[in-house]
């Protein structure tokens, strides 16, 4: 009779379970013991770190210029965004799971964590890890499993954590760190520098095609934690790779800033492709809580004929502000962004990116897709320079908005800059629209309900952007899409 | 089949149909025709649910059901099928996949399995072949891009592989040749039966000459003015519509 009352309690603790996190069903936290820094920011917190890394002199310098260079800034507000106050002494700057003895495998990863991942879909277990995809696991503010690592390096390719990448290649982190976003850059990429904890880092060798899929996958746990990490890939002549990004973070009542910076380098004829599902927690249904996603992401085309594409479906997150840029210096070389953001009851996102025309013949595309609903508000903000050197250059931006009922906002911020350059071309086109009440009835007479309907109708409208995911990847977008619309048609 | 009594619809505070009476048996084709502005296109509207067409009295009762308590997707999949006098464009969302989509709702809600994307692209590739539709429109978005012509089409073979029990057809003739007129015709008089009905909605006679109707109604200004047989529809090609309005004035509204 026990064991009857057992499974009745078990059953009833799942539905419950399940109900709380219907709408956002990786809000879940995880217990366990972590080694934590108090709240507060000062340059011993910014030592601190370096020193639980072991890091070599040149990277605390570089640290310690960029936290002096980051208590002259302040803050921006140039972003269609309304944001609460952060105070910067409030936040948690180091937070990592306790570890039980030095870690030689994976299989020695605690079970708290691994479990923590497997619910969030990423096993990062051997047996059953996710074929064709390795995976850098990222908890708070470090990287807890690599998956693949050594099989990727019989290819010469590195893939392992920041951390591990300082210690093992110095002259690499030496060389590229801050080449593509400068410590100086902005206020959350310079609060970044200072106080990264870790992150991902992969160099493709020369003429490498890298024969998996790498990701990221960035779990917020701790309360009161700022996460920030750094991804770095430096992908050499003739090599191609294609990376993927993940995250997720439990609910609460209080906003958490997430600030990452992310550096992409390709050489010449060397391709990137670099993929988000951006799945962040985005506060309740009253805009309580939820993730501020301020994020500084650059690539550059160093070399000629290199090619850099980012691809972003950002879902989550109480405020998104990012802009994946990229800097076309070589000649010849290919920038592309495709973006579909949706914001849903109070989220807010400002987003879209930069394309830098330096070089010969260079080629920019910029797709973007902004879905709103509910209270949101919804912005995309995009540059295109052509500067003088970049001669017979193109651009072509296409920025779509879709609004779903009447009290949610879709903005467009073009900017165009060209210098004194007469052979390039480039060409904006934009559309807002309403969803539209016939579309939705005629499918809805054809026999699909309304959430069906209005999902068709999203996923139609986004389908140039989710082609350009992998397919897994694709499929999960889909699924985010869904969710996040749910009850947004009034 | 369909039953309307005394049917009066407003939209936007303005009367558009004032006292419909009309009944549909199984496998019967009626036929409504009347001049613009009559309210052909309300009528199929408020059949097949839109809500902005406000039901102000009267009743349409659908295989003994009252269809006015039925949300626009549960006529679908209870059988009513509009075609659309302007089909809708969805950017982005595949032809193909739609229709099947559309098909296993209905299944579902009649308890059936679902038709696997194998067996459903023979059904399609069959029925399409049948009204002359080039393959490429499968890969093609819903009516994106579509020529008037070939969004006509598009309604049929909809028709075609739904299979409902009453088929609105709202003016599937307007902007047809008559090579396109002649295909569109025989899919409908394909899937019409024993079991299938078919609401008939034309501005012209012309359509009548290939599918023929068992009765023929005369709407002018939001009532039925005349009813009658096939050869009414004649009569109104050889006299217009003009020579009714005085009818409209005689018969009142039901009340």
């Amino acid at each position: 009779m026990d064991r009857n009352k057992i499974d009745k309690k078990e059953e009833e603790r799942k539905l419950f379970e399940e109900l709380e996190n219907s709408e956002y069903k990786y809000g879940f936290e995880t217990k366990i013991d972590m080694d934590t820094f108090g709240k507060g920011l000062n340059e011993d917190t910014v030592r601190l770190i370096s020193q639980k890394k072991n890091e070599p002199d040149f990277l605390l310098e570089w640290r310690l210029r960029a936290f002096r260079h980051w208590q002259t800034m302040e803050m921006p507000d140039w972003a269609h965004l309304k944001i609460n106050p952060i105070d910067f002494q409030e936040i948690v700057y180091y937070a990592a799971p306790k570890k039980k003895k030095e870690l030689t495998s994976l299989d020695e990863v605690d079970e708290e964590i691994l479990d923590t991942f497997n619910r969030l879909g990423i096993p990062l277990d051997e047996q059953k890890k996710l074929s064709g995809v390795a995976v850098d696991a990222v908890f708070d503010s470090v990287s807890v499993a690599t998956t693949f690592s050594d099989k990727l390096k019989e290819l010469g390719v590195i893939f392992c954590s920041f951390s591990e990448a300082v210690k093992t290649h110095p002259e690499l982190i030496k060389k590229y760190l801050g080449s593509v976003v400068p410590y100086r850059d902005n206020f959350f990429a310079t609060l970044n520098s200072a106080v990264f904890s870790d992150g991902t880092f992969c160099y493709i060798p020369k003429g490498v095609i890298c024969p998996m899929d790498l990701s990221s996958y960035f779990r917020i746990n701790t309360a009161n934690i700022g996460q920030f990490e750094r991804t770095l890939i430096i992908a050499e002549e003739r090599s191609s790779v294609n990376y993927l990004e993940g995250c997720t973070a439990p609910m609460r009542d209080e906003n958490q800033l997430h600030a990452a910076v992310v550096e992409l380098i390709a050489l010449d004829d060397a391709k990137i492709k670099y993929s988000t599902v951006q799945n962040w927690y985005p506060g309740d249904k009253e805009g309580k809580g939820g993730i501020y996603n301020f994020v500084t992401k650059r690539g550059i085309c160093k070399g000629d004929n290199s090619k850099i594409s980012w691809t972003q479906v950002e879902t989550g997150s109480a405020i998104t502000w990012k802009y994946p840029s990229c800097i076309l210096k070589g000649d010849n070389s290919v920038g592309e962004f495709y973006s579909v953001a949706v914001t849903n009851n109070y989220q807010q996102a400002d987003t879209g990116t930069k394309m830098i025309h330096l070089g010969k013949n260079t080629k920019s595309t910029i797709i973007s897709k902004g879905i709103s609903g509910g209270h949101s508000n919804n912005s995309y903000r995009g540059l295109v320079r052509m500067t003088n050197s970049a001669n017979n250059s193109r651009n072509f931006s296409q920025c779509d908005s879709l609004l779903l009922g009447d009290k949610c906002g879709a903005h467009t911020f073009p900017y165009l800059e060209i210098h004194k350059n007469n052979s390039s071309k480039v060409e904006h086109e934009a559309t807002t629209s309403r969803i539209g009440e016939n579309q939705l009835f005629y499918l809805q007479q054809r026999g699909l309900s309304m959430e069906d309907a209005v999902s068709m109708i999203v996923n139609g409208f986004c389908k140039e952007v989710l082609n350009e995911l992998p397919m897994e990847f694709a499929v999960e977008a889909q699924k985010l899409l869904d969710i996040s619309l749910e009850g947004s048609v009034g | 089949m369909l039953k309307i009594e005394c049917l009066n619809v407003e939209i936007d505070n303005k009367k558009i149909l004032k006292g419909i009476n009309l009944e549909v048996n199984k496998g019967e084709i009626h036929a409504i025709m009347g001049p613009n502005g009559s309210g052909k296109s309300t009528l199929t509207q408020t059949i097949a649910g839109r809500e902005e067409y406000r039901v102000t009295s009267g009743s349409i009762s659908y295989k003994g059901m009252d269809l006015m308590k039925m949300d626009p997707e549960i006529r679908a999949r209870e059988g009513i099928f509009a075609a659309f006098q302007y089909p809708i464009e969805i950017p982005g969302v595949n032809n193909a996949y739609f229709l099947r989509t559309a098909l296993n709702a209905i299944q579902k809600h009649k308890g059936l399995e679902d038709v696997d994307p194998f067996n459903f692209l023979k059904l399609i590739k069959k029925k399409m072949k049948e009204i002359g539709m080039n393959e490429d429109m499968l890969k093609r978005s819903v009516n994106e891009g579509f020529s008037g012509g070939e969004k006509k089409r598009n309604e049929i073979l909809q028709l075609s592989i739904l299979q409902p029990d009453l088929a609105v057809l709202d003016e599937t003739d307007s902007g047809l040749d008559i090579d396109a007129l002649k295909i569109v015709s025989e899919g409908v008089n394909k899937f019409h039966g024993p079991e299938k009905s078919i609401i008939l909605i034309t501005h012209y006679q012309r359509l009548l000459d290939y599918i023929k109707p068992d009765f023929v109604h005369v709407l002018s200004n939001g009532r039925i003015i005349k009813s009658g047989g096939s050869e009414l529809a004649l009569e109104l090609e050889a006299k217009g519509y003009d020579w009714l309005n005085d009818l409209s004035e005689i018969e009142g509204e039901c009340k």
